[in-house]
């Protein structure tokens, strides 16, 4: 990590960036994202196909328009009373014709392009949600929320703007310049000749423009991300932005990566604005060695005005989709940036896999046992070479100061992580070999993060188990003492708990998500500082449904309130990553050690 | 979602811009600049075919190759030009309106940091991210090239209008003509992508509501396996999006299609006249072909109109959604005549103090009165949901009261500027919120420049050493959310930030509630200190940190049913009792 610059202090300094990387992984990056581009383009091959299709048909009618121009001039237009009348409505005839073709093959492919942009779109959409969803958390703690939403957002909508318009004009500039570049040649080679000698130069422009567009958009797509995570973060923390003034320092942050991403915006607009009238420039170019070169012809006799005016007008249309094609190039450019980081998320695996054959485990029991588990998080140990067997029905309470372990132990259960070192099972099957969707099932934890979506209440429950009846979720929140203020809201179950629950207390936030979780029906259930914000009566209400609720059920407890523990068969004593003290809690209360200078500050503290 | 339901009108996008028009001012050299670059590259482009006519004209149909060549650099000066002109307009167009929509994002912004807590309550953070940045970027788009093309596409009609009368003033009728269905095509289509667009945009802001729930709740939906569901909700939504999208592209195609076709039509319609004319001897044969450009200039523009069409709607739209956002005002803000208190000796006074939610019934406070003397530690308890938190959110302003009054030095707080009264109260959430920053920045937060010492001694009495241990010290990035640190650790630091710059009041909602029971008793020590000359109001749901109050208020029924010293209540009070008592046996049901 380089110094940091002042403008950027305020961020702080963390190990890993994963934004950066070098210039030379460019080449990588772009094979990476044409990859997943074709992936996401071949479901669609036959109605591309189809689409191209109709863009022939399209840029054929197009394309003869001026070639039907050319022809009635020559055939049925002589000045001074000379001319052929109906050879000139026979063309006028024919254009008509030509036209309703253009704009009926030109409606079909607008509409075929534009479903297939849409469905791809969509495949990506579902790809990359169903893909985010399957990484591991510890992904997530490496890459923040408003970072996964920038991919998901607005790089998605960088693409979208690429297949929406984009896809159309480059498929019609392609077609239509090597179409018309056919014409100009069969119209005559030698001035065809002189148009493609303009060639060269066009792709020494495109590939100036492609090597300079391409950082420009990858610094859009960095800049944007800082927008969006410092825009998520402190609106959603407007409480304390509110409490200790920071509306200003917000401000002043957000104007400084808010211009970033203009300034980004700016260098990548220059780019383009160059790089369109370079374009047209060459045209002009053209046209004028073609006018020489043609005028010449036509004095010496050897080409008709017909031909090299119907040329002239040519070089036009020639010319023309070359700066729709500029544009779109663009637009892939911008795309191509986005399509770099969303492919760059396809590439990240999670670091907890689905075991390709899983063991089916059937009724599951509930023991759980470690067996020399060692754990390091972010090479700091945190875990050192645990043995523990928890026989199925057990409540175990895990006791010990902060950082001593507790909720690594928890999340290793829940296969949140993968040990480092020794293994983790249920019924005596490795976690590793159990799917995870069977594992979610049979363990739940429930954390003090007492996390709502927003929808209603009842919603919330159910998130435990979807297919729960509504006896069975009011069962369950009656159990844990969440009924009665719930049935009190404005409209009990359906009352809309507002953006992450708001509108209830966080005492009342915690209740529900216990519910959730004993609607879920685990077979092992891991409650890590859950009762933290109830107040007493809640919680000893908890406490008294837990006893029966609990029962033949494993249950694994962390709590810094020794109260919960009373109601476990087993305290575990945890420090430093090592288990210190095992045993029933009454025992290790008489023995007097850890255990028994814990529970008597507790004691204390109740006084 | 509130303010769902619009106003039907009619106009164009354009007039949805007047609102964003003022934020080009600034730049307005820059528009100047791209209008003279404007008008120079269609004069240029405008006068490329004559030059071309008359190079058909004279020297090739007269045989005169030796004229052929100044005409020729002729038409290379102007292409030059053209180059310019064309990224002159370009480049200062985007410039111009990249910084107006940096201006408008910051203002929008700093708009919603200043809008009242209740109304971030009441949004979903996925339609206010959508706002910020695409509905600002379609606006952005619409003025840097719908705008312009608007612009531009009637002033090439006028020119080419003008410059095909003066070649022929007949065929030019006839093209005018063959165009005039626009008027009728544009509006059907207009009334019709209005509908869409707005679906478009809404549909667009509740999945990125999805993604955001996602992105945030992750922990939850793997605890539950509940992948499935979420990624189900997700594809409802997005093919509901997909469906959208795809009638927009149906009339756009519609759209586009016929505009193409007039003047194509009109195109044939020249040739016919136009060699009528030819034959007759009226018009040149270079005449026509000059006359064709021009038509051909016309095809592009036309082109155009159903895209800026689309984005007018789209552009009208979304300054619609900005508009819910901006026209929502700040409800906590200072009032006209609002002072500033230099100093403040922290006596506080609730004074018949009711509180209900923007847009409920339902009082979650009613007639309260509560008055705490300076220095005074007061705890208050209360069933969970009984309204503690919200009480301790009125003093610092983050809701204001319904009825009554919250006094401060016996000013109503909403007397005081926001910004002075805020700086009297230090506050600790329950839920510590903690920013993508250093700790430094996140302790520190708004307030002018806290000395070393004082930090210090903030994380002491927090017992929030650990800070020191971390790798990069107070400069260490605490990740989003603080999801490195324990939840422990996270409220030591909330709890160091409340008490940063020693403020003369301190609002602790029940801030020790993970921490473990040794480091509270070590920080409550410590804390003891600090509460000493402070007034402060803490909300509590354990007896041991009922220790640090001075004096308890037992809130019921949204008021205070009883005050007194801890041992006073739990002798008198039988809910104070039930709520407070570790021995209080479980069956007994909490008095109602």
């Amino acid at each position: 990590m380089s110094a940091i610059a002042p403008a950027d202090r305020w961020r702080g300094v963390a190990s890993e960036e994963v934004d950066e990387f070098s210039a030379s992984v460019a080449g990588l990056l772009r094979k990476r994202s044409r990859r997943l581009l074709a992936s996401l383009a071949r479901p669609y091959r036959w109605q591309l196909l189809l689409a191209g299709v109709l863009i022939l048909i399209r840029s054929a009618a197009y394309l003869s328009i001026p070639y039907l121009v050319g022809l009635g001039i020559d055939s049925g237009i002589r000045p001074g009373g000379s001319g052929n009348l109906a050879a000139l409505v026979e063309v006028v005839i024919a254009l008509i014709g030509v036209l309703i073709v253009n704009a009926a093959a030109n409606f079909a492919f607008m509409r075929l392009s534009g479903r297939i942009g849409q469905d791809a779109l969509l495949d990506l959409r579902r790809l990359l949600f169903a893909h985010v969803q399957e990484l591991s958390l510890s992904f997530f703690e490496r890459y923040t929320s408003g970072r996964i939403i920038s991919r998901l957002t607005s790089d998605i909508e960088a693409l979208n703007e690429l297949l929406a318009t984009g896809l159309t004009s480059a498929i019609t500039a392609v077609v239509s310049v090597v179409a018309i570049t056919a014409i100009l040649i069969h119209l005559d080679t030698r001035l065809g000749v002189v148009t493609l000698v303009a060639m060269p130069l066009v792709l020494a422009l495109t590939a100036w423009f492609r090597h300079n567009s391409a950082r420009s958009y990858r610094a859009v797509r960095r800049a944007i991300v800082l927008v969006i995570v410092h825009y998520v973060e402190s609106l959603g923390g407007i409480r304390a932005v509110h409490a200790f003034r920071r509306e200003p320092r917000n401000q002043e942050i957000f104007e400084d990566v808010n211009g970033r991403y203009r300034d980004a915006n700016i260098w990548s607009n220059r780019l383009a604005s160059t790089f369109g009238p370079g374009i047209i420039l060459l045209g002009r170019l053209t046209t004028t060695s073609v006018l020489l070169f043609g005028g010449y012809l036509v004095v010496q006799g050897q080409l008709t005005l017909g031909v090299l005016t119907a040329f002239v007008l040519y070089l036009r249309q020639f010319f023309e989709p070359m700066q729709d094609l500029s544009q779109f190039y663009n637009t892939f450019q911008a795309a191509g940036a986005a399509l770099e980081k969303l492919a760059g998320v396809m590439e990240e695996s999670p670091t907890v896999p689905d075991p390709a054959a899983p063991v089916r485990l059937g009724d599951i029991k509930g023991s759980v046992a470690f067996e020399g588990v060692t754990f390091a998080y972010r090479d700091k140990p945190v875990l050192h070479d645990i043995e523990l067997a928890i026989p199925a029905g057990q409540i175990l309470a895990l006791v010990g100061e902060t950082g001593a372990g507790k909720t690594t132990m928890a999340r290793l259960i829940a296969r949140f992580y993968d040990p480092t070192a020794g293994r983790l099972t249920l019924d005596g099957v490795d976690l590793r070999s159990i799917s995870i969707s069977e594992l979610r099932r049979a363990v739940v934890v429930v954390t003090q993060e007492s996390f709502l979506f927003s929808g209603t209440v009842g919603e919330n429950l159910l998130f435990g188990r979807p297919e729960a009846t509504r006896e069975e979720m009011i069962a369950a929140a009656s159990a844990i003492g969440a009924h009665d203020f719930i049935a009190a809201l404005p409209n009990g179950y359906d009352t809309d708990v507002r953006r992450r629950g708001v509108r209830l207390s966080s005492g009342q936030r915690q209740l529900v998500a216990f519910a959730r979780a004993f609607l879920a029906d685990p077979r092992v259930l891991i409650l890590d500082e859950a009762t933290s914000s109830l107040d007493l009566p809640s919680e000893r209400q908890v406490q008294h449904a837990l006893r029966t609720l609990l029962r033949d059920r494993t249950a694994i407890i962390i709590a810094h309130r020794l109260s919960t523990v009373d109601i476990a068969d087993r305290v575990l004593v945890l420090d430093a990553g090592r288990v210190v003290e095992d045993g029933a809690p009454a025992d290790l209360h008489q023995a007097g050690g850890r255990y028994g200078s814990l529970h008597r500050a507790w004691l204390e503290s109740l006084a | 979602m509130p303010q769902k339901k619009r106003k039907e009108s009619s106009d164009l996008g354009l007039l949805a811009l007047r609102r964003y028009l003022p934020y080009l001012r600034p730049y307005i050299g820059l528009v100047a600049i791209f209008g003279v670059a404007q008008l120079g590259s269609l004069a240029a482009s405008a006068a490329i075919p004559k030059v071309i006519q008359q190079i058909i004209d004279g020297p090739i149909t007269h045989h005169q190759i030796g004229q052929m060549l100044p005409m020729a650099g002729l038409l290379v000066a102007i292409g030059l030009l053209e180059f310019v002109f064309i990224y002159l307009r370009r480049n200062f167009s985007g410039v111009a309106s990249l910084r107006m929509e940096t201006d408008l994002r910051n203002d929008f912004y700093g708009h919603l940091q200043n809008l009242h807590v209740a109304f971030h309550d009441n949004w979903q953070s996925g339609q206010l991210l959508s706002r910020a940045i695409s509905d600002i970027a379609t606006v952005r788009r619409f003025v840097s090239f719908g705008l312009i093309w608007f612009l531009q596409t009637i002033v090439t009609f006028a020119v080419v209008f003008v410059l095909m009368w003066t070649l022929d003033w007949r065929l030019a009728l006839a093209v005018v003509v063959c165009m005039l269905p626009i008027a009728y095509i544009s509006k059907v289509f207009t009334d019709k992508y209005k509908v869409i667009a707005r679906r478009q945009q809404d549909q667009q802001g509740d999945l990125t509501t999805i993604i955001e729930e996602m992105a945030t709740g992750v922990r939850i939906i793997k605890a539950f396996g509940r992948m499935q569901l979420v990624q189900k909700r997700y594809e409802t939504q997005a093919e509901l999006l997909r469906a959208t999208n795809l009638e927009g592209v149906t009339a756009r195609a519609q759209v586009w299609s016929l505009l193409t076709f007039l003047p194509n039509m009109s195109l044939v319609v020249v040739l016919l006249l136009g060699g009528l004319n030819v034959i007759q001897g009226t018009l040149t044969i270079g005449g026509l072909v000059a006359f064709m450009s021009y038509v051909f200039m016309l095809a592009w523009p036309m082109d155009a109109i159903g895209w800026v069409l689309s984005m007018s709607e789209e552009c009208r739209t979304a300054s619609e959604r900005l508009n819910e956002v901006l026209d929502s005002r700040p409800e906590i803000a200072d009032r006209a005549g609002a002072r500033s208190m230099e100093r403040c000796s922290g006596r506080i006074e609730f004074r018949d103090v009711g509180f209900k939610y923007p847009g409920s019934d339902e009082w979650i406070l009613r007639g309260l009165n509560l008055s705490i003397d300076p220095g005074e530690t007061v705890g208050l308890v209360g069933r969970t949901g009984s309204g503690k938190t919200t009480l301790a959110c009125l003093l610092p302003r983050l809701y204001d009261v319904a009825e009554g009054q919250v006094l401060l030095d016996g000013v109503d707080v909403r007397d005081l500027h926001l910004r002075s009264l805020r700086s009297h109260i230090g506050v600790a959430f329950e839920e510590p919120i903690l920013f993508s920053a250093s700790v430094h920045e996140n302790l520190v937060m708004g307030r002018p420049v806290v000395d070393d010492a004082e930090l210090k001694r903030a994380i002491d009495v927090a017992r929030a050493g650990f800070v020191w241990e971390l790798p990069w010290g107070l400069e260490t990035r605490v990740g989003e959310q603080g999801y490195t640190l324990s939840g422990g650790q996270r409220q030591r630091l909330a709890l160091a930030r409340a008490v940063l710059g020693r403020p003369q009041v301190l609002v602790l909602d029940d801030p020790l509630s993970s921490v473990d029971v040794h480091t509270e008793a070590v920080i409550e020590e410590s804390l003891a200190t600090v509460l000493e000359g402070v007034t402060a109001l803490l909300v509590v749901h354990r007896p041991s940190t009922l220790a640090l109050a001075d004096r308890v208020a037992l809130i019921d029924g949204g008021a205070v049913v009883a005050t007194g010293t801890h041992t006073d209540l739990m002798k008198t009070n039988e809910l104070y009792r039930a709520l407070l008592s570790q021995e209080y046996e479980t069956s007994t049901q909490v008095p109602a």
